[in-house]
């Protein structure tokens, strides 16, 4: 028995003589309870929805009010047609729309019943499933509290639409996350932790004194990683079109492009963490804190960017995941092309550019 | 100006506060096989990062061939050839892609100096197709060394390349670097065994981060200042003990069958009254010469002054 | 004589087709220091593996301390102790804290490890020193309180496996000192080296080459067998025609 008290004993001095354990082991389970118990939640706040007002009627005016007075929704309203409303949704100005048609009121009172239309951009089908759900409560609300006021029962049927995903299948949600994962996994991880290795086993000092310029030495690296990657990414698409029935809509050369420029971005990280760190078990612990997890939580893909407090929007916008799961959505699902992704095309470039700069400056060509 | 210069060159690294490397100064000649003798954590390493180009110094300035290690580190990171401590191979690659590889490395082919290293691999051949990390401790000295010469460097550094081997393959080894040396290649070698320090044409004995004594291993064992006798008896370690409480005794240490014993004083009845001494602690028949120090009696004689 | 505290018959283990430890036969007696030379591959290693108790022998039998190495394992690493060059120290322990877990974990009472703990220090002079991390201690204290915690539980026999590799030529000879003295107080010692002059140490000397034991006797009665002067060249003669070089 004393023995076995001995060794607890010496584990608990060595667990807490190790200050970067330490800081996982209390550290995390706190940033985690603050992440998910405040800031994350998959509960979506605060859509905005906009709304085609063509009744302008009293029970348009008392629906909209019901709708703009929840947490769920802010109406906007705007005064364009329908074929407008849709190209609005495809470039992803407005995730929901809702449409009250001409004679809604005098149609509830004759008639007893009119309809509605609702239009949700399901590329992120859990999203649209969500809000089109907290609308269609409201006006079941709505159409109850009309059935009190007013004699006999009123029927308001929304006539809901759901573009780019009419089955709401998931597929279309995780693919771009999966593939947003799965390269920044290869490149980041996999690239900083081949480098260290080289560090850690020795192996480095020989190749450093020799002529093969230290530069080199890391392009080497980075090069089986990319060809990898993009391997893999052909994989993914197929699995994708031919397993899940998801197609490709938009330009294949477009997609591959954007992705390009999204390896060398994972990769100039996945370099500078190899520069800062000088075991495997220290670059897989830094990949994992700056690069996985922040990208789990901050891509859009897990928990809607919109609905979380105001330092995590801005920080997910450094996050370079983000803004490829964006594209791959806008080109992949919408069958967008160059032009509506051209803003994040730039950022995407411009963070890879800044990254290889830094990589580069922070190269060492000694060792210590 | 040497193959290889050192001037005052000093190295702390921030967490110990004491300098690994301490001022330290020396020259070697071209095609000498010179050799850095000390125990772990004396500063042979960081010695050797510093002239490898691989660390900067803190002060002072070194050249290699003529070529500073700071601003000329790229002509000498072409010119050198370089086996850092533990062999480091890539464990995953056979003998022969090792190779390859470091030829390569050097923009050259395995064949252009394979008459330099054929003594050497010719050893290893047999196993040529067999993973690096599967190789005996002898054998990956042999691959490790191959690999540092294939491009026929003009300086060669080998950090405690004999270290952890067996006593065969260190022998071997020192009789390579000697084929070597006469093929006009400047070697420079770290060691922690002594007895590797008379294979070398100068040594230099350090000890924490400062130089001891820079000589021919001869001149070192000359410059001991005691008379140095061997002495034996039946029971070793009463004998030590005894000696050690013997009013006139300086040193005295095992080495071997043998302890090496030197006095305070140097009279004519010393030996006798010695004898006299032992035989009244009960040794029978204590044997007692004079005795050649060696270059490990110099260098107690330094880091443990009495 | 005394009875043997390691008496092996035949010992072998094969991996597979390959033989790294041939028929050993040999004893061991109380307070002999006892050299385990070879070189690399020769099967050193496979041996004192299996004389610790940490691998199973596959043919032959051994007792360790009196305990069969087949069936009594545990009971053999309770009464032996270990000491490898690597050092079964913990760096980022304090001095003390090495003590008392090891002297924990070899199964010593609370009382027996205070006493314990305060002879070693006193016995190393290391009585300012008992609060300092390990890491911080030189290389020469770590090998000596090394082989004092390998000895903190009273074995009979230690097992050490080229405890003196890298130090200056003083520590080594102080560690020598250390080694004399648990021999005279009548712990067996079994030590492997690469020093040759340590042979010249030991009471007996074995010398191992391609799995074989090739050498049994006292350092004096080795260099009269093969009419040489040193141990070091008794080594040569024998392991120069070695065939086992590449494992």
């Amino acid at each position: 028995m004393n023995q076995f008290l001995s060794f607890i004993h010496k584990e608990f001095l060595q667990v807490f003589r190790d200050k970067k354990t330490l800081l996982m082991l209390f550290g995390l389970p706190i940033a985690q309870i603050i992440l998910f118990g405040f800031a994350l939640s998959n509960e979506v706040q605060n859509t905005t929805l906009v709304v085609v007002d063509y009744a302008k009627d009293v029970a348009s005016q008392q629906l909209i009010n019901k709708i703009d007075a929840s947490k769920y929704f802010k109406v906007k309203k705007s005064y364009l047609n329908y074929n407008q409303i849709e190209s609005s949704l495809k470039e992803g100005d407005i995730k929901l729309a809702l449409i009250i048609p001409a004679n809604f009121y005098n149609d509830l009172l004759h008639l007893n019943k009119a309809q509605v239309r609702v239009i949700a951009d399901a590329s992120d089908p859990n999203n649209a499933t969500t809000v089109t759900n907290y609308i269609t409560s409201i006006i079941k609300d709505y159409q109850s509290q009309l059935a009190q006021n007013e004699s006999g029962s009123m029927m308001i049927m929304p006539e809901i639409r759901m573009l780019y995903n009419p089955e709401l299948k998931s597929a279309p949600n995780f693919v771009p996350g999966v593939m947003a994962l799965v390269l920044m996994l290869i490149c980041t991880l996999m690239t900083s932790v081949s480098i260290v290795r080289e560090k850690e086993l020795g192996t480095m000092e020989i190749l450093l004194v020799s002529p093969f310029k230290p530069i080199f030495i890391i392009f080497s690296k980075a090069i089986p990683y990319f060809i990898i990657s993009l391997v893999n990414l052909v994989i993914i698409l197929l699995s994708s079109v031919y397993l899940l029935g998801l197609p490709v809509k938009g330009s294949i050369f477009l997609l591959f492009f954007e992705s390009t420029l999204f390896i060398i971005t994972s990769l100039s990280i996945g370099l500078i963490i190899s520069t800062i760190t000088n075991s495997q078990q220290a670059a897989l612990g830094a990949t994992q804190m700056i690069m996985m997890l922040p990208a789990m939580l901050l891509t859009g893909f897990m928990f809607p960017i919109e609905n979380m407090p105001w330092a995590l929007r801005v920080l997910s916008n450094i996050v370079p995941s983000r803004w490829y799961f964006i594209i791959v959505k806008d080109v992949m699902l919408k069958g967008l092309g160059f032009s509506a992704v051209w803003k994040e095309t730039l950022i995407l470039a411009g963070m890879s550019a800044i990254f290889l700069y830094i990589c580069i400056r922070n190269f060492k060509i000694r060792l210590s | 100006m040497g193959a290889i210069n050192l001037d005052k060159i000093t190295k702390t690294y921030a967490k110990s506060g004491s300098p690994a490397v301490d001022n330290i100064s020396f020259d070697v000649s071209k095609g000498e096989l010179f050799g850095l003798i000390g125990p772990d954590g004396a500063g042979k390493t960081s010695i050797f990062r510093i002239l490898t180009t691989l660390l900067l110094s803190d002060s002072g300035t070194a050249s290699v061939d003529g070529h500073d290690v700071v601003k000329d580190y790229e002509i000498i990171r072409k010119i050198v050839g370089y086996m850092p401590g533990r062999f480091s191979l890539y464990q995953d690659l056979t003998v022969e892609e090792n190779l390859n590889f470091f030829a390569t490395l050097f923009g050259g082919t395995v064949k252009d100096n394979y008459d330099l290293i054929k003594d050497i691999y010719v050893q290893i051949e047999p196993f040529k197709k067999r993973m690096a990390g599967k190789l005996s401790g002898g054998m990956k000295q042999k691959l490790a060394l191959s690999c540092a010469l294939i491009h026929k460097p003009s300086v060669l550094f080998l950090d405690e390349p004999t270290t952890g081997v067996d006593a065969v393959s260190r022998k071997d080894f020192w009789e390579m670097l000697n084929r070597l040396k006469n093929q006009g290649i400047t070697i420079m070698v770290s060691t922690p065994y002594m007895d590797e320090a008379s294979l070398c044409d100068r040594i230099a004995l350090i000890q924490s981060g400062k130089i001891l004594i820079i000589d021919t291993p001869d001149q070192i064992r000359k410059a001991y200042p005691d008379k140095l006798y061997v002495i034996k008896s039946v029971n070793m370690h009463q004998l030590i003990n005894d000696l050690n409480e013997y009013p006139h005794t300086l040193s005295c240490f095992p080495f071997g069958e043998y302890l090496h014993v030197s006095f305070k004083i140097d009279e004519e009845n010393l030996i006798p009254d010695v004898l006299k001494y032992l035989a009244s602690k009960g040794h029978e028949n204590p044997e007692i010469k004079l005795t050649f120090p060696t270059v490990e009696d110099y260098f107690i004689k330094l880091i443990n002054p009495k | 004589m005394d009875e043997p505290v390691i008496k092996t018959d035949k010992l072998t283990k094969r991996f597979g087709e390959f033989i790294a430890a041939n028929e050993l036969t040999f004893s061991v007696f109380p307070g002999e220091i006892f050299g385990f030379l070879g070189a690399n591959g020769a099967g050193k290693t496979t041996a004192m593996r299996m004389l610790c108790g940490l691998s199973i022998p596959s043919s032959g039998t051994a007792s360790i301390a009196g305990f069969d190495v087949y069936k009594q394992v545990e009971k053999i690493k309770q009464n032996i102790g270990y000491m490898s060059q690597k050092f079964s120290l913990y760096e980022d322990l304090t001095v003390m804290e090495n003590i008392k877990f090891y002297a924990g974990v070899y199964g010593l009472s609370d009382k027996e490890i205070k006493d314990s703990s305060e002879e070693l220090i006193k016995q190393l002079g290391l009585q300012k020193e008992t609060k300092k991390l390990v890491k911080d201690l030189p290389l020469g204290w770590r090998q000596k309180l090394s082989f004092s915690v390998a000895l903190v539980h009273k074995p009979k026999i230690i097992f050490l496996d080229e405890p003196t590799g890298g130090v200056d030529p003083v520590t080594r000879r102080q560690f020598w000192n250390l080694i004399y003295a648990a021999s005279a107080k009548g712990i067996t010692v079994f030590v492997t080296t690469h020093y040759m002059d340590e042979a010249e140490y030991c009471s007996r000397v074995s010398i191992m080459v391609d799995g074989y034991i090739k050498a049994l006797d006292t350092p004096a009665n080795l260099k009269k067998q093969f009419s040489v002067d040193t141990i070091d060249k008794v080594f040569f003669e024998l392991a120069r025609n070695a065939k086992r070089t590449g494992d």
